[in-house]
């Protein structure tokens, strides 16, 4: 029984611990009006509101601490420097990482997982080898991996989908092979909601000694995760998409795979001596953070993870959960909309399409309805080929929604009907 | 505010639901494949040339009502110009579209396809109105690559 599940049996459908209306109040952006109404949020997979106690630690930053780190002698090098390496600390903590070392700081998941390609990827993968990734992964998770494949002559390989959206696990047994160097594989699906089993399937991988790269964008906004308790190899994820700034995501990485792979970009911090001869790199995690890094990024991300972590992160996944289920039964209830996505294990996305209206339309008239989803193929066209469909209109949801949001997006949906039908 | 009934007007709606001209052209002399990936809208436009006339032109594939309906009639105001007015009507359709046209230009030549005025407050909106347009070019300029919004 998931954790959601035994949180909804103890306090039954709508927990009475999660203040959601106390909790709106901390995201000041949440208090406007979009074309005269109430704005209602909706995008949450494609990046989330921000509380004030981040927006005010990225403001604390500027306003008293700013300077280069890990080099200055000076007292506000060294509470930057400090503050910097704390957040390291609190990411460490917050994914169960044996150590601060094996954090590094990046763009965004991206960017994780493109320093991945082109370090592991490069250094392991030759002619012949075969990569896994499935069906479901955004293109930030397919691309990185088919450059890779092109430059090493390799082939890339694709653990397909059923209806209801979940990966056909023994399929991905089949397609893990001798030459299978490395599988990549999305921990929630950002188009359809699913979450993967990602315990069973790092399991499967490792049985046959292949690392597992989990793409976390989605995962970890909403569920707990502990990559030393799934023995995961690899785990990226974006700040923007859990109440933290842009620009700012995460690299976790094994220590002993991390040292082993060459340095991904060159620059100051990332070495510990250069001569023109020769450079020695500094160690983890500074070998692959080179240049002066996104101090106040970071900083907002260490706030972003308190402040989840405050509201209790089982509360937060129980309440979405609850909420999920709500909406799920009342935007079914719509006439014409068939739902894309039906795991059985879901996270805080709604994709749906509705009888003969392209989402696109729908996308407009719940903008003016103050309604904010997301309509378009949502960086996954495979997926929508495997569902025939060009597109989808995609609610998705974080802690602040409600159920009275859910209810003004189906009153959008039926204006919807009454506008186009 | 923008208004949703200037944006879905009877008339674009009807066609929408009903577009004309939607079928394979299989006397076509040009065609080429329009595609907006921002949305996954895709077209493909026919057209048979007579000299320098569009003596015959269809559309095919998958939008929104926006893109839809701006194809559908495209295809009704465009048969029987040549290319040139055909290039024209284009240019003043988009002027519609993004708002540049005043208020006593707004119907110069175009006809029907006034009916999108609407677009011009929907500013995210003016790539499906125009993508079939852009595909149409495309077909008469013997383009070999799709064309892309993007």
């Amino acid at each position: 029984m998931t954790v959601n599940r035994v949180l909804a049996k103890m306090y039954g459908s709508q927990p009475a611990y999660f203040d959601v209306e106390r909790i709106r109040q901390d995201f000041p952006i949440l208090d406007q009006r979009v074309n005269g109404k109430p704005l209602v949020y909706l995008d949450n997979a494609a990046t989330s509101q921000k509380p004030r106690a981040v927006i005010d630690a990225v403001t604390r930053y500027y306003q008293l601490d700013n300077a280069n780190i890990h080099r200055g002698l000076h007292a506000l090098s060294q509470r930057a420097t400090e503050e910097f390496e704390s957040a390291r600390d609190t990411v460490q903590r917050f994914l169960h990482a044996a150590e601060p070392s094996e954090i590094i700081f990046v763009r965004g998941a991206t960017e994780g997982i493109n320093l991945v390609a082109q370090t592991y990827g490069r250094a392991n993968v030759a002619a012949g080898d075969e990569l896994l990734i499935t069906a479901m992964e955004h293109h930030s998770n397919i691309v990185p991996w088919q450059l890779l494949c092109e430059e090493k002559r390799a082939k890339l390989k694709v653990v397909p989908v059923d209806d209801s959206g979940e990966l056909r696990m023994e399929t991905m047994d089949r397609l893990l092979t001798p030459r299978t160097k490395l599988l990549a594989v999305a921990h929630v699906s950002n188009a359809l909601g699913t979450v993967n089993p990602v315990r069973e399937i790092v399991q499967l991988a490792h049985a046959r000694g292949i690392p597992v790269l989990v793409d976390g964008a989605q995962g970890v906004p909403h569920l707990a995760v502990d990559v030393a308790a799934l023995d995961i190899d690899f785990y990226v994820f974006s700040g923007h998409k859990m109440y933290g700034p842009m620009g700012i995501g995460v690299l976790y990485g094994k220590k002993a795979l991390l040292e082993a792979m060459p340095p991904y970009q060159a620059g100051g911090d990332m070495i510990s001596s250069v001569t023109f001869e020769k450079t020695t790199y500094n160690r983890l995690p500074h070998k692959f953070e080179a240049g002066t890094p996104n101090v106040s990024g970071v900083v907002g991300l260490g706030a972003a993870i308190e402040y989840v972590e405050r509201l209790g992160r089982a509360n937060v996944s129980g309440y979405e959960h609850d909420l999920l289920t709500y909406a799920t039964s009342e935007v079914s209830r719509v006439p014409g909309v068939r739902l894309i996505g039906t795991a059985k294990e879901k996270a805080a996305v709604l994709s749906f399409v509705m009888e003969g209206i392209h989402p696109h339309d729908i996308g407009t008239i719940l903008d003016q309805e103050g309604v904010a989803i997301r309509t378009g193929h949502h960086c996954a066209q495979p997926l929508m080929e495997r569902f025939g469909v060009s597109a989808t209109a995609r609610a998705s949801f974080g802690l602040y929604n409600t159920r009275r949001e859910v209810d003004r997006l189906v009153e959008g949906l039926r204006k919807v009907r009454e506008v186009l039908a | 505010m923008a208004e949703l009934g200037e944006l879905y007007q009877e008339l674009i709606l009807e066609h929408a639901r009903a577009p004309r001209n939607y079928r394979e052209l299989a006397s076509a002399h040009h065609k080429a494949e329009g595609f907006n990936p921002l949305c996954g809208d895709r077209f493909t436009v026919y057209v048979q040339i007579e000299g320098d006339t569009i003596r015959d032109i269809a559309f095919q594939g998958s939008g929104c009502a926006i893109s839809k309906a701006s194809a559908s009639m495209m295809t009704q105001s465009v048969k029987g110009k040549t290319e040139r007015e055909a290039e024209e009507l284009f240019v003043r359709f988009h002027n519609l579209v993004t708002g540049r046209n005043s208020a006593e230009d707004d119907d110069a030549g175009l006809g029907k396809l006034s009916v999108f005025s609407g677009v011009a407050q929907f500013p995210v909106r003016v790539k499906c109105a125009t993508l079939a347009w852009h595909t149409l070019r495309a077909a008469l300029q013997g383009s070999q690559t799709a064309v892309s919004t993007e």
